[in-house]
């Protein structure tokens, strides 16, 4: 039988929301605060669903310790205390949540392969969150 | 369509071994998971239903009832019990957090008879949860 399975991650890390396509004055009122040139931080919580059948032999979808170990060397190595916009992922594109999203999505996407990837979805705070299922 | 979800708590202990795996086997495995004693959690469990909306009461369904069903169904049989040893389902089946859903929903399922079962959640702890569907 299929089952989903979801894991809860904290990091947290530094961005500034500023599109080198946009004026000064258009960075400003489209990213407001966001776009304080020192940047700011989040603790975010990034939620991993997977799926798959039920494994008969471990009544699992897939075992805990193979999710949680891609994730720390993935996702939470990668992101956990950085400043996001000096990664190269984000040289050229704007590092909002939505796009960390998707970036996540595409890392577990490409070298997780214990069980389907359903969704990411990224709180950037209590108040935000962001799904991407592909 | 309306969906409606009711929380409900309970604690229980368990343990991952499977009988068919050598003991070396079951600790690579499982992990911690394999101490012979057990261990514990507060379960979250989140039953969804959905249907319509009953046009004279307003409900999707009677809610009393929903919980009735839970508790008679689930946390009787769950809270404060050692999964392994004492709920049927779990003499022959590990008890992991998958498992411990599809229970639910085959427990629930049959019961319900208002409002269409949509999905059965059980938080392990705040950041592992399963969820099932019903699918095969």
């Amino acid at each position: 039988m299929k089952a989903h399975l979801s894991r809860r991650y904290l990091f947290s890390a530094s961005h500034r929301l500023h599109s080198e396509a946009m004026t000064k004055e258009e960075n400003l009122a489209t990213y407001g605060k966001c776009n304080n040139p020192y940047g700011h931080g989040h603790n975010y919580t990034v939620e991993v669903t997977v799926s798959g059948p039920v494994d008969e032999k471990t009544g699992m979808v897939c075992n805990l310790t193979d999710l949680d170990s891609f994730i720390e060397r993935e996702v939470l190595a990668r992101y956990g205390h950085e400043n996001l916009n000096m990664l190269p992922e984000f040289a050229r594109e704007v590092p909002t949540t939505e796009n960390l999203c998707i970036q996540i999505y595409e890392i577990v996407q490409r070298g997780f392969h214990f069980a389907h990837l359903e969704r990411i979805r990224l709180e950037e705070t209590m108040m935000n969150s962001f799904e991407y299922r592909g | 369509m309306v969906y409606l979800t009711r929380k409900a708590e309970f604690s229980a202990s368990h343990l991952y071994h499977n009988p068919d795996f050598t003991p070396e086997e079951n600790r690579r495995v499982f992990g911690k998971c394999n101490n012979p004693n057990g261990h514990g959690h507060n379960y979250t469990l989140e039953v969804t239903v959905k249907g319509e909306v009953d046009p004279r009461s307003g409900f999707v369904v009677d809610l009393k009832q929903l919980k009735e069903v839970m508790h008679r169904e689930v946390l009787d049989a769950m809270d404060h019990r050692f999964l392994n040893k004492e709920v049927p389902e779990f003499l022959h089946k590990i008890p992991t957090t998958e498992n411990i859903a599809i229970a639910i929903w085959q427990r629930l399922n049959t019961k319900l008879t208002a409002a269409k079962l949509h999905r059965v959640r059980v938080y392990e702890t705040a950041d592992l949860f399963v969820d099932f569907y019903g699918e095969a």
